[in-house]
Protein backbone atom coordinates (compact mmCIF):
# COMPACT_ATOMS: atom_id res chain seq x y z
CA UNK A 1 0.00 0.00 0.00
CA UNK A 2 1.15 3.45 -0.94
CA UNK A 3 2.07 5.87 1.98
CA UNK A 4 -0.36 9.02 0.84
CA UNK A 5 2.15 11.54 3.16
CA UNK A 6 4.74 11.43 0.70
CA UNK A 7 4.50 12.27 -3.17
CA UNK A 8 5.14 9.40 -5.81
CA UNK A 9 8.37 7.79 -5.14
CA UNK A 10 9.80 10.29 -2.10
CA UNK A 11 11.57 12.85 -3.44
CA UNK A 12 9.44 16.11 -4.54
CA UNK A 13 9.01 16.64 -8.31
CA UNK A 14 11.70 19.42 -8.40
CA UNK A 15 14.46 17.25 -6.66
CA UNK A 16 13.55 14.62 -9.47
CA UNK A 17 13.87 17.00 -12.30
CA UNK A 18 17.34 18.15 -10.98
CA UNK A 19 18.44 14.19 -10.75
CA UNK A 20 16.34 13.28 -14.61
CA UNK A 21 18.35 16.27 -16.16
CA UNK A 22 21.50 14.62 -15.12
CA UNK A 23 20.69 11.42 -16.06
CA UNK A 24 20.04 12.65 -19.44
CA UNK A 25 23.38 14.55 -19.44
CA UNK A 26 25.14 11.59 -18.08
CA UNK A 27 23.97 9.22 -21.05
CA UNK A 28 24.78 11.88 -23.35
CA UNK A 29 28.77 11.54 -21.76
CA UNK A 30 29.07 8.04 -21.22
CA UNK A 31 31.37 7.47 -18.31
CA UNK A 32 31.57 11.45 -16.36
CA UNK A 33 30.21 11.79 -13.70
CA UNK A 34 27.63 14.34 -14.15
CA UNK A 35 27.22 16.64 -10.24
CA UNK A 36 24.47 16.88 -8.33
CA UNK A 37 22.65 18.19 -5.84
CA UNK A 38 22.14 15.02 -3.67
CA UNK A 39 19.39 14.88 -1.47
CA UNK A 40 19.07 13.95 2.35
CA UNK A 41 17.47 10.66 2.49
CA UNK A 42 15.78 8.89 5.07
CA UNK A 43 18.59 6.41 5.24
CA UNK A 44 22.69 6.94 6.43
CA UNK A 45 24.85 7.86 3.67
CA UNK A 46 26.26 3.91 2.62
CA UNK A 47 23.22 2.58 2.38
CA UNK A 48 22.79 3.49 -1.08
CA UNK A 49 21.38 6.67 -1.31
CA UNK A 50 22.75 7.12 -4.53
CA UNK A 51 20.82 4.77 -6.31
CA UNK A 52 17.43 5.38 -4.10
CA UNK A 53 17.31 8.71 -5.73
CA UNK A 54 18.19 7.45 -9.39
CA UNK A 55 15.66 5.01 -8.68
CA UNK A 56 13.39 7.42 -7.35
CA UNK A 57 13.59 9.53 -10.46
CA UNK A 58 13.64 6.88 -12.59
CA UNK A 59 10.32 5.10 -11.32
CA UNK A 60 7.14 4.73 -13.04
CA UNK A 61 3.78 3.19 -11.33
CA UNK A 62 4.14 0.05 -13.62
CA UNK A 63 7.69 -0.84 -12.46
CA UNK A 64 8.87 -3.79 -10.87
CA UNK A 65 11.71 -3.57 -8.95
CA UNK A 66 14.09 -5.92 -7.50
CA UNK A 67 16.79 -4.73 -5.23
CA UNK A 68 20.26 -6.68 -4.53
CA UNK A 69 22.39 -6.13 -2.25
CA UNK A 70 25.97 -8.53 -3.63
CA UNK A 71 23.72 -10.80 -5.61
CA UNK A 72 21.10 -11.29 -2.91
CA UNK A 73 17.46 -10.13 -2.37
CA UNK A 74 17.26 -10.98 1.40
CA UNK A 75 19.89 -8.61 2.96
CA UNK A 76 19.08 -5.84 5.10
CA UNK A 77 19.86 -3.14 2.81
CA UNK A 78 18.08 -4.88 0.06
CA UNK A 79 15.10 -5.75 1.81
CA UNK A 80 14.90 -2.29 3.40
CA UNK A 81 15.25 -0.24 -0.08
CA UNK A 82 12.22 -2.39 -1.31
CA UNK A 83 10.35 -1.25 1.53
CA UNK A 84 10.97 1.96 1.30
CA UNK A 85 9.59 1.99 -2.79
CA UNK A 86 6.77 -0.27 -1.79
CA UNK A 87 5.28 1.95 0.82
CA UNK A 88 6.54 5.46 -0.87
CA UNK A 89 6.13 4.39 -4.89
CA UNK A 90 3.51 1.49 -4.31
CA UNK A 91 5.31 -0.54 -7.18
CA UNK A 92 5.42 -4.35 -7.51
CA UNK A 93 8.39 -5.92 -6.34
CA UNK A 94 10.12 -8.70 -7.35
CA UNK A 95 13.13 -11.22 -6.46
CA UNK A 96 13.15 -12.61 -9.89
CA UNK A 97 15.79 -10.91 -12.35
CA UNK A 98 13.70 -12.15 -15.39
CA UNK A 99 10.50 -9.91 -13.79
CA UNK A 100 12.26 -7.01 -12.77
CA UNK A 101 12.18 -3.72 -15.17
CA UNK A 102 13.91 -1.82 -12.77
CA UNK A 103 17.15 -3.53 -10.91
CA UNK A 104 18.70 -1.42 -8.19
CA UNK A 105 22.53 -3.27 -6.78
CA UNK A 106 25.06 -3.28 -4.31
CA UNK A 107 28.13 -4.54 -5.69
CA UNK A 108 26.70 -7.26 -8.29
CA UNK A 109 25.27 -7.57 -11.71
CA UNK A 110 22.54 -10.46 -11.93
CA UNK A 111 24.15 -13.51 -13.48
CA UNK A 112 21.35 -13.22 -16.03
CA UNK A 113 22.26 -11.36 -18.98
CA UNK A 114 19.44 -8.65 -18.98
CA UNK A 115 17.46 -7.25 -21.52
CA UNK A 116 16.55 -4.27 -23.64
CA UNK A 117 13.45 -3.08 -21.33
CA UNK A 118 15.33 -3.25 -17.96
CA UNK A 119 17.61 -0.85 -16.12
CA UNK A 120 19.99 -2.16 -13.83
CA UNK A 121 21.02 1.21 -11.21
CA UNK A 122 24.10 0.74 -9.20
CA UNK A 123 25.16 1.88 -5.80
CA UNK A 124 27.81 3.93 -5.57
CA UNK A 125 30.28 4.82 -2.78
CA UNK A 126 33.31 6.26 -4.34
CA UNK A 127 32.48 7.31 -7.91
CA UNK A 128 36.18 8.76 -8.81
CA UNK A 129 38.18 6.03 -10.02
CA UNK A 130 41.54 8.37 -9.34
CA UNK A 131 40.15 9.29 -6.06
CA UNK A 132 42.75 7.34 -4.10
CA UNK A 133 45.52 7.97 -6.60
CA UNK A 134 45.16 11.81 -6.31
CA UNK A 135 42.35 13.31 -3.35
CA UNK A 136 42.43 16.68 -4.77
CA UNK A 137 38.35 16.80 -6.69
CA UNK A 138 40.09 20.41 -8.54
CA UNK A 139 43.44 18.03 -9.82
CA UNK A 140 40.98 14.47 -11.12
CA UNK A 141 38.81 16.90 -12.74
CA UNK A 142 41.38 18.21 -14.89
CA UNK A 143 42.69 14.70 -15.32
CA UNK A 144 39.64 13.65 -16.92
CA UNK A 145 39.22 17.01 -18.85
CA UNK A 146 42.48 16.11 -20.72
CA UNK A 147 42.36 12.52 -20.44
CA UNK A 148 45.75 12.24 -18.77
CA UNK A 149 44.98 8.51 -17.06
CA UNK A 150 48.59 7.48 -16.83
CA UNK A 151 48.42 7.55 -13.10
CA UNK A 152 45.57 4.48 -13.14
CA UNK A 153 48.03 2.46 -15.64
CA UNK A 154 51.09 3.66 -12.45
CA UNK A 155 48.98 1.86 -10.45
CA UNK A 156 47.93 -1.38 -11.81
CA UNK A 157 51.77 -1.63 -12.86
CA UNK A 158 52.48 -1.61 -8.82
CA UNK A 159 50.19 -4.34 -8.58
CA UNK A 160 52.31 -6.07 -11.03
CA UNK A 161 55.54 -5.42 -9.10
CA UNK A 162 54.05 -6.50 -5.95
CA UNK A 163 51.92 -9.12 -6.79
CA UNK A 164 52.72 -10.57 -10.01
CA UNK A 165 49.72 -9.57 -11.20
CA UNK A 166 47.23 -6.93 -11.16
CA UNK A 167 45.87 -7.60 -7.77
CA UNK A 168 43.09 -5.43 -7.93
CA UNK A 169 40.09 -7.26 -7.87
CA UNK A 170 36.65 -5.28 -7.59
CA UNK A 171 35.69 -1.57 -8.64
CA UNK A 172 38.63 -2.02 -11.55
CA UNK A 173 38.62 0.60 -13.53
CA UNK A 174 37.18 0.99 -17.03
CA UNK A 175 37.26 2.86 -20.19
CA UNK A 176 34.24 3.57 -21.76
CA UNK A 177 33.56 4.85 -25.25
CA UNK A 178 37.45 4.92 -25.66
CA UNK A 179 37.29 8.77 -23.30
CA UNK A 180 36.29 8.72 -19.64
CA UNK A 181 38.06 6.85 -17.00
CA UNK A 182 35.03 4.72 -14.51
CA UNK A 183 34.94 3.28 -11.80
CA UNK A 184 31.92 0.57 -12.30
CA UNK A 185 30.96 0.85 -8.51
CA UNK A 186 32.27 -2.01 -6.34
CA UNK A 187 31.67 -4.92 -8.70
CA UNK A 188 33.91 -8.22 -8.57
CA UNK A 189 35.81 -7.54 -11.77
CA UNK A 190 34.30 -10.63 -12.96
CA UNK A 191 31.18 -9.11 -13.79
CA UNK A 192 33.38 -6.17 -15.60
CA UNK A 193 32.69 -7.90 -19.29
CA UNK A 194 29.08 -8.31 -18.51
CA UNK A 195 29.53 -3.83 -18.27
CA UNK A 196 28.54 -4.51 -22.47
CA UNK A 197 25.34 -5.04 -21.94
CA UNK A 198 21.49 -4.42 -23.46
CA UNK A 199 19.88 -2.95 -20.37
CA UNK A 200 20.65 0.67 -19.60
CA UNK A 201 22.88 1.42 -16.67
CA UNK A 202 22.51 3.97 -13.96
CA UNK A 203 25.08 4.88 -11.47
CA UNK A 204 24.69 6.87 -7.93
CA UNK A 205 26.68 8.19 -5.43
CA UNK A 206 24.67 9.73 -2.54
CA UNK A 207 27.58 11.17 -0.14
CA UNK A 208 29.66 11.93 -3.30
CA UNK A 209 26.89 13.67 -5.23
CA UNK A 210 27.38 11.96 -8.72
CA UNK A 211 25.59 10.44 -11.00
CA UNK A 212 27.26 8.76 -14.29
CA UNK A 213 25.63 6.46 -17.17
CA UNK A 214 26.05 3.98 -19.29
CA UNK A 215 24.06 3.45 -22.57
CA UNK A 216 23.14 0.14 -23.98
CA UNK A 217 26.14 -1.40 -26.09
CA UNK A 218 28.35 0.90 -25.07
CA UNK A 219 32.31 -0.25 -25.29
CA UNK A 220 33.59 -0.76 -22.08
CA UNK A 221 37.40 -1.80 -21.40
CA UNK A 222 38.91 -2.75 -18.63
CA UNK A 223 42.39 -1.62 -18.41
CA UNK A 224 45.12 -3.74 -18.71
CA UNK A 225 48.28 -4.23 -19.91
CA UNK A 226 49.26 -6.29 -23.36
CA UNK A 227 51.30 -8.43 -21.32
CA UNK A 228 49.18 -8.99 -18.77
CA UNK A 229 46.28 -9.20 -20.24
CA UNK A 230 42.80 -8.13 -18.33
CA UNK A 231 41.17 -11.50 -16.59
CA UNK A 232 37.57 -11.92 -14.74
CA UNK A 233 38.21 -14.11 -11.73
CA UNK A 234 36.21 -16.07 -9.67
CA UNK A 235 36.84 -18.85 -7.14
CA UNK A 236 37.94 -22.05 -8.86
CA UNK A 237 34.84 -24.22 -7.45
CA UNK A 238 31.11 -24.98 -8.69
CA UNK A 239 28.56 -23.68 -6.60
CA UNK A 240 27.58 -26.22 -3.71
CA UNK A 241 23.82 -25.82 -4.13
CA UNK A 242 23.37 -25.45 -7.50
CA UNK A 243 26.67 -26.68 -9.42
CA UNK A 244 26.82 -23.87 -11.47
CA UNK A 245 30.25 -23.64 -12.44
CA UNK A 246 29.77 -19.85 -14.06
CA UNK A 247 28.82 -18.07 -11.25
CA UNK A 248 30.49 -15.87 -9.02
CA UNK A 249 30.38 -17.40 -6.04
CA UNK A 250 30.68 -16.68 -1.93
CA UNK A 251 32.81 -18.51 0.26
CA UNK A 252 30.96 -19.50 3.45
CA UNK A 253 32.64 -21.23 6.71
CA UNK A 254 30.32 -23.77 7.91
CA UNK A 255 31.96 -24.68 11.18
CA UNK A 256 34.82 -24.22 13.71
CA UNK A 257 36.71 -26.68 11.74
CA UNK A 258 37.66 -24.95 8.73
CA UNK A 259 35.10 -26.63 6.10
CA UNK A 260 33.22 -24.32 4.34
CA UNK A 261 31.21 -24.21 1.05
CA UNK A 262 30.79 -21.75 -2.10
CA UNK A 263 27.70 -20.63 -3.07
CA UNK A 264 26.47 -18.71 -6.05
CA UNK A 265 26.47 -15.02 -4.79
CA UNK A 266 23.05 -14.34 -6.93
CA UNK A 267 20.64 -15.22 -4.95
CA UNK A 268 17.58 -15.27 -7.69
CA UNK A 269 20.11 -17.46 -10.19
CA UNK A 270 20.82 -20.27 -7.90
CA UNK A 271 17.38 -20.80 -6.58
CA UNK A 272 15.77 -21.10 -9.85
CA UNK A 273 18.91 -23.20 -11.04
CA UNK A 274 17.72 -25.39 -7.77
CA UNK A 275 14.27 -25.01 -8.99
CA UNK A 276 14.81 -26.62 -12.55
CA UNK A 277 16.31 -29.82 -11.37
CA UNK A 278 20.17 -28.55 -10.81
CA UNK A 279 22.15 -29.53 -7.36
CA UNK A 280 25.72 -29.38 -6.36
CA UNK A 281 27.81 -31.26 -4.08
CA UNK A 282 26.21 -30.07 -0.40
CA UNK A 283 22.79 -29.86 -2.07
CA UNK A 284 21.32 -32.23 0.18
CA UNK A 285 22.68 -31.25 3.06
CA UNK A 286 22.31 -27.53 3.21
CA UNK A 287 18.59 -27.03 2.42
CA UNK B 1 -2.58 36.40 -18.54
CA UNK B 2 -4.73 34.57 -20.32
CA UNK B 3 -6.99 31.62 -18.92
CA UNK B 4 -5.81 29.28 -21.54
CA UNK B 5 -2.27 29.20 -19.88
CA UNK B 6 -4.19 27.61 -16.93
CA UNK B 7 -4.58 24.49 -18.94
CA UNK B 8 -2.86 21.82 -20.57
CA UNK B 9 -0.41 20.89 -17.91
CA UNK B 10 0.02 17.35 -16.15
CA UNK B 11 -3.32 15.72 -15.03
CA UNK B 12 -1.04 13.79 -12.07
CA UNK B 13 1.93 15.38 -12.01
CA UNK B 14 4.51 12.72 -10.49
CA UNK B 15 3.25 10.04 -12.50
CA UNK B 16 2.92 11.70 -15.55
CA UNK B 17 6.29 12.92 -15.33
CA UNK B 18 7.69 9.74 -14.64
CA UNK B 19 6.42 8.17 -17.84
CA UNK B 20 7.83 11.14 -19.79
CA UNK B 21 11.06 11.18 -18.50
CA UNK B 22 11.21 7.14 -19.07
CA UNK B 23 10.42 7.94 -22.69
CA UNK B 24 12.70 10.56 -22.85
CA UNK B 25 15.80 8.68 -20.99
CA UNK B 26 15.04 5.81 -23.41
CA UNK B 27 15.51 8.10 -26.27
CA UNK B 28 18.86 9.73 -25.11
CA UNK B 29 20.10 6.24 -24.34
CA UNK B 30 19.03 4.54 -27.18
CA UNK B 31 19.80 7.49 -30.11
CA UNK B 32 17.37 6.89 -33.24
CA UNK B 33 14.66 4.99 -31.19
CA UNK B 34 11.39 7.01 -31.83
CA UNK B 35 9.78 6.97 -28.39
CA UNK B 36 6.02 8.12 -27.66
CA UNK B 37 5.93 11.08 -25.01
CA UNK B 38 2.58 12.46 -24.07
CA UNK B 39 1.13 14.03 -20.96
CA UNK B 40 0.74 17.62 -21.66
CA UNK B 41 -1.84 19.84 -24.00
CA UNK B 42 0.43 22.99 -24.87
CA UNK B 43 -0.80 25.91 -27.03
CA UNK B 44 -0.14 25.92 -30.40
CA UNK B 45 2.45 25.19 -32.01
CA UNK B 46 4.17 23.61 -29.18
CA UNK B 47 3.79 19.78 -30.16
CA UNK B 48 2.86 17.49 -27.69
CA UNK B 49 6.09 15.80 -27.17
CA UNK B 50 8.00 19.29 -26.94
CA UNK B 51 5.38 20.48 -24.09
CA UNK B 52 6.01 17.25 -22.57
CA UNK B 53 9.57 17.38 -22.54
CA UNK B 54 9.24 21.35 -21.14
CA UNK B 55 7.48 20.28 -18.17
CA UNK B 56 9.71 17.37 -17.82
CA UNK B 57 12.98 19.35 -17.19
CA UNK B 58 12.23 22.73 -16.96
CA UNK B 59 11.81 24.44 -13.81
CA UNK B 60 13.31 27.46 -11.95
CA UNK B 61 16.82 25.73 -12.27
CA UNK B 62 16.21 24.97 -15.62
CA UNK B 63 16.31 28.25 -18.33
CA UNK B 64 14.50 27.95 -21.28
CA UNK B 65 14.54 30.03 -24.63
CA UNK B 66 11.77 30.18 -27.03
CA UNK B 67 12.90 30.41 -30.64
CA UNK B 68 10.89 31.43 -33.60
CA UNK B 69 7.37 31.22 -33.99
CA UNK B 70 7.10 29.19 -30.32
CA UNK B 71 8.31 32.78 -28.79
CA UNK B 72 4.44 33.86 -28.67
CA UNK B 73 2.74 35.39 -25.97
CA UNK B 74 0.68 31.82 -25.45
CA UNK B 75 3.46 29.33 -25.49
CA UNK B 76 5.30 31.93 -22.81
CA UNK B 77 2.39 32.07 -20.41
CA UNK B 78 1.65 28.58 -20.70
CA UNK B 79 5.41 27.85 -19.96
CA UNK B 80 5.70 30.18 -17.16
CA UNK B 81 2.52 29.30 -15.39
CA UNK B 82 3.51 25.16 -15.80
CA UNK B 83 6.89 25.55 -14.75
CA UNK B 84 8.17 28.94 -13.42
CA UNK B 85 10.96 28.63 -16.05
CA UNK B 86 13.28 31.90 -16.86
CA UNK B 87 12.83 32.40 -20.35
CA UNK B 88 15.95 33.29 -21.48
CA UNK B 89 17.86 34.13 -25.15
CA UNK B 90 19.85 31.27 -26.08
CA UNK B 91 23.33 31.48 -24.98
CA UNK B 92 21.85 31.15 -21.39
CA UNK B 93 19.14 28.05 -21.92
CA UNK B 94 19.80 25.34 -20.11
CA UNK B 95 16.92 23.98 -22.80
CA UNK B 96 16.03 25.81 -26.61
CA UNK B 97 12.86 24.77 -28.45
CA UNK B 98 12.39 25.29 -31.66
CA UNK B 99 11.91 24.79 -35.35
CA UNK B 100 16.13 24.23 -36.75
CA UNK B 101 15.71 26.99 -38.57
CA UNK B 102 15.40 29.14 -35.49
CA UNK B 103 17.48 27.21 -33.63
CA UNK B 104 20.13 27.35 -35.88
CA UNK B 105 23.58 28.22 -35.57
CA UNK B 106 23.66 26.11 -32.92
CA UNK B 107 27.20 27.56 -31.96
CA UNK B 108 25.06 29.84 -30.22
CA UNK B 109 24.12 27.79 -27.55
CA UNK B 110 26.47 26.39 -24.70
CA UNK B 111 28.50 23.50 -25.02
CA UNK B 112 29.72 22.93 -21.72
CA UNK B 113 33.49 22.66 -20.41
CA UNK B 114 36.45 20.56 -20.93
CA UNK B 115 35.96 20.27 -16.78
CA UNK B 116 32.29 20.51 -16.52
CA UNK B 117 31.05 19.20 -20.55
CA UNK B 118 27.30 18.43 -18.47
CA UNK B 119 26.95 22.44 -18.61
CA UNK B 120 25.58 22.38 -22.02
CA UNK B 121 22.11 22.93 -23.81
CA UNK B 122 19.63 20.48 -24.51
CA UNK B 123 17.91 21.30 -27.74
CA UNK B 124 14.46 19.84 -28.60
CA UNK B 125 13.74 20.40 -32.27
CA UNK B 126 10.29 20.35 -33.48
CA UNK B 127 10.24 18.41 -37.00
CA UNK B 128 7.45 17.95 -39.38
CA UNK B 129 7.97 14.13 -38.91
CA UNK B 130 10.29 11.71 -37.33
CA UNK B 131 10.87 8.31 -39.50
CA UNK B 132 13.94 5.89 -38.83
CA UNK B 133 15.29 6.68 -42.35
CA UNK B 134 18.43 8.95 -43.57
CA UNK B 135 21.29 9.90 -41.88
CA UNK B 136 23.09 6.42 -40.53
CA UNK B 137 24.06 6.85 -36.77
CA UNK B 138 26.47 4.53 -34.80
CA UNK B 139 28.07 5.00 -31.33
CA UNK B 140 26.94 4.13 -27.76
CA UNK B 141 23.59 2.99 -27.25
CA UNK B 142 23.37 1.74 -30.35
CA UNK B 143 23.94 -1.66 -30.84
CA UNK B 144 25.65 -1.64 -35.06
CA UNK B 145 23.85 1.31 -36.57
CA UNK B 146 20.25 3.06 -36.40
CA UNK B 147 18.97 5.16 -39.16
CA UNK B 148 16.85 8.75 -38.58
CA UNK B 149 15.52 11.48 -40.47
CA UNK B 150 17.51 14.70 -38.85
CA UNK B 151 16.70 18.42 -40.19
CA UNK B 152 20.72 19.25 -40.40
CA UNK B 153 23.36 15.74 -40.67
CA UNK B 154 26.34 18.43 -41.66
CA UNK B 155 25.57 20.67 -38.40
CA UNK B 156 24.87 17.72 -35.85
CA UNK B 157 28.13 16.27 -37.19
CA UNK B 158 30.15 18.81 -36.37
CA UNK B 159 28.64 18.40 -33.30
CA UNK B 160 30.24 15.11 -32.21
CA UNK B 161 32.86 16.70 -32.97
CA UNK B 162 33.11 18.94 -30.01
CA UNK B 163 32.88 15.73 -27.90
CA UNK B 164 32.66 15.02 -24.72
CA UNK B 165 31.44 19.15 -25.35
CA UNK B 166 28.57 19.81 -27.41
CA UNK B 167 24.48 20.29 -27.23
CA UNK B 168 22.23 17.26 -27.42
CA UNK B 169 19.36 16.79 -28.98
CA UNK B 170 15.55 15.97 -28.72
CA UNK B 171 13.61 15.84 -31.77
CA UNK B 172 10.29 16.01 -31.40
CA UNK B 173 7.07 15.54 -33.68
CA UNK B 174 3.16 15.34 -32.44
CA UNK B 175 3.32 12.76 -29.73
CA UNK B 176 6.83 11.19 -30.59
CA UNK B 177 10.49 11.61 -29.19
CA UNK B 178 13.95 10.58 -30.48
CA UNK B 179 17.35 11.91 -29.11
CA UNK B 180 20.74 12.51 -30.92
CA UNK B 181 23.48 12.83 -27.94
CA UNK B 182 26.36 14.35 -28.43
CA UNK B 183 28.07 11.03 -28.60
CA UNK B 184 26.57 9.68 -31.68
CA UNK B 185 28.57 9.36 -34.82
CA UNK B 186 26.69 10.60 -37.55
CA UNK B 187 27.38 9.71 -41.22
CA UNK B 188 24.90 10.46 -44.95
CA UNK B 189 23.12 7.60 -45.28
Amino acid sequence: MTDQAYNFAYLDEQTKRMIRRAILKGLAVPGYQVPFASREMPMPYGWGTGGVQVSAATLTPDDTLKVIDQGADDTTNAVSIRKFFERTAGVATTDETDKASVIQTRHRIPEMPLREDQILVYQVPIPEPLRFLEPRETETRKMHSLEEYGLMHVKLYEDVSQHGQIATSYAYPVRVSGRYVMDPSPIPKFDNPKLEMDAIQLFGAGREQRIYAVPPWTQVVSLDFEDYPFEASKADHACDLCGAGDSYLDEVITDDSGNRMFVCSDTDYCRSRRDDGHTGRLAGDAT
Amino acid sequence: MQSEALHGGFSDAPVDASFAFRAAMTAMARPGMICDISGAEPPSPLSVAAGTLILTLCDPDAALALSGPLDVQPVREWVTFHTGAPLVPPAEADIAVGRWQDLHPIDRLRIGTPEYPDRSATLIVEMDALIETGAVLRGPGIRETARLSLPDAAAMAGNALLYPLGVDFFLTSGARVAALPRSTQISEG
